[in-house]
């Protein structure tokens, strides 16, 4: 199959790769995927406490579609707030990549990854405010 | 050096020019382009001359009677004439059938189909290898069981098979052995004079011949039959009516007929090559050669990189033609079930390039292939989460994944 | 050497030749791999699913390819049946031996085979078939008799069959390049196609179904064209194919009209000149090329030997029969004694043969038939 343009772009010089401190409490992670299913995403977002996403860091084992989702992901929720990032859903990634059918499960991926990096960053919180409490 | 580079000889590989010339001679009206079934006229009796000497070709470098080939589409077909063919005509004699987990999916659904019609298929797993163990083949064994299908050099991980061995057992019991040699042709030596081999699938477009090719060899002594699976005309002795393709067939011929020529010193060369490349990548972190070092053929060196993803690799050495696992099934997610049947974990399954080295690799070409490997396979674990985790000294087979597709 | 047996095998149009060179040596790869090569050899494949699609008037995903028109017949026909678990096949007695030996295979395994009946002139009886249709039947009718040229009035046929509930199959081998085709109008299920007789590469063919079918595969493993017919892609023979019914579609009118002409001079001086010949199916619609004829009390096979020797090949109906000498059994079901089937030429004309070509047969066949019949005399005097 033919990757897109925009695959290829993001395959070839991917955004934000990296990682924070797991244990920062600003920071959400969100792992995703299996090894044996051929593709694992780690995604991290910073959070300000305004609730905004400040910045986001990825890393990928996967296909080129699914390094190109999780490149993508990183740059789309940066400067959203949480409820933002949430409302982010695969088709729109996969409508922007140009996914082929076959793909389709790289662009869920992604949008499993946000979703847990953003429950990560809410249960410490909790665990944070509990804490405190 | 000429990029991209190709090393994917194992899925396929070019017609040699030589080869090409002969086929354009017999397709143009100046050339044998009759129809070879043709008795009426010399268009005809050209075209049924030039396929005679390909099938001298053919059964010289493999030491058969030229009566014995029977033309073929491609070695799918020859493996689905010969299993079927044999299955269906020797039915009343038994329904069983023994063969590996790790042929070509040729043989694997030929079987299923086989059991959807009422035949036992035992499926042999082999070693960690790549090689059946003869005993477990012997204990597979039963007095119903009429076919034993097992290929000569795998076409993912190279290895080759005792096919020597394991004819003087299925002899012995008077068991039909069938052997798929699409891979194992030119590059490795066979004499059915000497092998108790009854039937062999040949490939023309793995051994610089066309595609769209092979052959199917038939023992005459002693006699083997088989039910045909295409009717009409009545070519090649009953056994598989339809036009024969003059210029396919001579290619064929052509390109078994300089594999005889050539084969030993080529082997050596490409053998050369192939340590040369796995001594380069030697060294790296976590890689692990599939399949048996030693019984292995000159031009296969199947790797898997742990912690990188075989799609994403292949992508990223955009300048190498290869393959991850084989090219029947690339196109899907699964990873490949000959890795998995030697006992590979999906992971390192996930991750393996096979690389396939042929008549036209060369020293430069290997060189390039070990730099950019080494640099791209780095770039990838930079990218990899896995990676980290190894680095960090976690287990990540003690990890609870989440299930996901 | 002038080659009069185009319905036995066309050569290579040299146009078909160049589109195939490059998928035989500087892009050899595998159509199922990944890298840009693989994937190069794919695009080519499906343009030539394009092209085929056009020149029968069918939607590419319609088009499987096989090696060639006997598996494609015996695809459709055993395909068919065990796919569907049809009980009863309807054949002509003038169809190819593809068919008829794949019935005979189905026959052995308990299938129950009708013939339709044929006319003297060569055409299927509808009227009669129509008698003996029934839902759940897999009919096979050829378009185009390879030997007498004849077309068969394959709408009127699908009408019936699709009125009684059973399946159509047209063997179209013969019938593409040679009259337009439209698969979608013509009410067949399932036609099929050969290269090598339209100016395309030997071993390679297609069959052109309708999707909605049940159809087994005869050929498994790896799951190539739509999981119908596994192994590695001909990409070299298909490109050729592609290009061949991408010329006949462009180039037919031009092509019918110039085999035509020639043929018509042919009859016209063979009848002067041997005016006690037969044309067999001259009363029934035939294509433009096919002119089959019997000269009573020669032996073809004499005739043919004689003509090869004066420089001309022409066949003696079906190549695939000629080497077990049996009389046609087209002309057999039509009911021509078999003493004068056992005199039948067929004359088939190509793009590249000409007026001079033509004319110089019918002398030389005059000549060797006259010959013989002098021979003859003497020995009887």
């Amino acid at each position: 199959m033919a990757y897109s343009d925009k695959v290829l772009d993001h395959y070839e010089n991917p955004r934000n790769v990296g990682s924070f401190t797991k244990d920062d409490p600003s920071v959400g992670t969100g792992m995703v995927g299996a090894p044996a299913c051929g593709d694992v995403m780690r995604l991290q977002i910073k959070v300000n406490e305004l609730g905004v996403i400040e910045d986001a860091r990825f890393k990928t084992y996967g296909c080129g579609s699914a390094i190109a989702s999780s490149s993508l992901l990183t740059e789309w929720v940066k400067g959203k707030t949480l409820d933002q990032a949430r409302q982010i859903k695969n088709t729109d990634i996969a409508t922007e990549l140009a996914l082929p059918p076959v793909k389709i499960h790289c662009s869920v991926l992604a949008e499993d990854a946000i979703k847990a990096a953003i429950d990560d960053f809410k249960s410490k919180q909790h665990a944070d405010a509990q804490k405190s409490a | 050096m000429r990029l991209p580079i190709y090393l994917d000889y194992s899925a396929t590989t070019p017609v040699d020019v030589r080869v090409a010339e002969k086929m354009a001679k017999c397709l143009t009206m100046e050339g044998a382009f009759g129809n070879p079934a043709s008795r009426s006229h010399a268009f005809g009796w050209a075209a049924e001359e030039a396929i005679d000497e390909a099938r001298g070709h053919v059964a010289a470098l493999i030491n058969a009677d030229p009566k014995e080939i029977v033309w073929t589409s491609g070695a799918t077909e020859s493996n689905n004439l010969a299993i079927k063919g044999v299955a269906h005509f020797y039915q009343k004699k038994g329904k069983h059938i023994v063969t590996c987990k790790t042929e070509h999916k040729a043989v694997l659904d030929t079987c299923r189909q086989l059991e959807r019609e009422g035949f036992e298929v035992t499926y042999l797993d082999p070693e960690h290898n790549g090689l059946v163990d003869l005993n477990k083949l012997e204990a597979a064994l039963r007095p119903d069981t009429v076919l034993v299908s097992l290929m000569h050099v795998n076409n993912e991980i190279g290895v080759i098979q005792d096919i020597g061995a394991i004819g003087a057992m299925t002899r012995a019991r008077g068991i039909l052995l069938h052997v798929d040699a699409a891979q194992s042709a030119g590059k490795v030596p066979i004499d059915l004079d000497a092998m108790a081999v009854d039937l062999m699938s040949f490939s023309a477009h793995k051994i610089y011949g066309p595609k769209g090719m092979g052959a199917l060899y038939v023992r005459r002594k002693p006699r083997v039959r088989i039910e045909p699976q295409m009717h009409g005309g009545g070519h090649e002795r009953g056994m598989r009516s339809g036009t024969l393709a003059t210029h396919q067939i001579v290619g064929m011929g052509e390109a078994f007929r300089i594999a005889g020529l050539e084969m030993a010193a080529e082997n050596e060369r490409i053998l050369g090559l192939r340590n040369r490349l796995w001594a380069g990548l030697q060294g790296m972190e976590e890689i692990h050669l599939n399949g048996d070092m030693h019984a292995r053929v000159a031009g296969n060196l199947n790797v898997s990189f742990n912690y990188v993803e075989g799609e994403s690799l292949i992508m990223a050495l955009k300048d190498i033609a290869v393959s991850s696992g084989s090219a029947c099934t690339s196109a899907s997610l699964e990873p490949s079930y000959v890795l998995r049947a030697i006992g590979r974990s999906d992971e390192l399954a996930h991750s393996s390039i096979r690389f396939t080295l042929g008549r036209y690799t060369t020293t430069e070409d290997v060189d390039y292939t070990i730099k950019l490997v080494r640099d791209k396979v780095a770039k990838l674990r930079e990218l990899s989460p896995l990676w980290d985790m190894y680095k960090e000294g976690v287990d990540i087979s003690k990890i609870q994944w989440a299930a996901h597709h | 050497m002038v080659y009069l047996d185009h319905n036995a095998s066309t050569p290579l149009d040299a146009r078909v030749l160049e589109a195939m060179q490059p998928f035989l040596v500087a892009n050899h790869a595998n159509a199922s791999a990944l890298y840009r090569q693989g994937r190069a050899a794919r695009a080519a494949i499906e343009l030539a699913r394009e092209q085929i699609a056009a020149l029968v008037g069918a939607h590419p995903t319609q088009v499987i390819f096989t090696s060639g028109g006997t598996e494609a017949n015996n695809l459709a026909l055993k395909g068919a049946v065990l796919g569907m678990g049809l009980n009863s096949i309807v054949v002509s007695g003038i169809e190819h031996s593809s068919i008829l030996q794949a019935a005979n295979a189905l026959r052995r395994q308990g299938r129950r085979v009708l013939e339709m009946p044929v006319d003297g002139a060569g055409r299927v009886d509808i009227a009669g078939a129509r008698t003996r249709l029934a839902a759940g039947q897999w009919v096979t009718l050829m378009w185009v008799n390879n030997e007498t040229g004849v077309i068969q009035d394959v709408s009127t046929m699908a009408a019936a069959v699709r009125e009684a509930g059973a399946f159509l199959h047209c063997d179209a081998v013969q019938a593409a390049g040679k009259l337009k085709l439209d698969f979608e109008a013509s009410g067949a299920h399932v036609i099929t196609l050969s290269a090598h007789k339209i100016y395309g590469p030997k071993g390679v063919g297609a069959m052109v179904l309708d999707r909605a079918l049940d159809i087994e595969p005869l050929i498994h493993g790896g799951g190539h064209e739509h999981g119908l017919r596994a192994g590695t892609e001909n990409v070299a023979g298909i490109v050729g194919f592609g290009c061949a019914a991408m010329l006949a579609a462009a180039e037919m009118v031009a092509q019918v009209a110039h085999v035509r002409a020639l043929r018509d001079m042919f009859e016209a001086q063979l009848a002067a000149a041997l005016p006690e010949i037969t044309l067999f199916g001259q009363h029934a619609l035939r294509v433009s090329n096919t002119s089959f004829i019997g000269v009573p009390g020669m032996h073809g096979e004499t005739l043919l030997t004689a003509l090869d020797a004066e420089g001309y090949a022409v066949g003696s109906g079906s190549a695939c029969e000629s080497k077990t000498g049996q009389p046609s059994h087209v002309l057999l079901a039509m009911g021509v004694a078999p003493s004068l089937a056992d005199g039948a030429l067929r004359v088939s004309l190509g793009h590249h043969n000409t007026a001079g070509e033509v004319a110089g047969l019918v002398t030389v066949l005059a000549n060797v038939v006259a010959r013989f019949r002098n021979m003859a005399a003497m020995r009887l005097a």
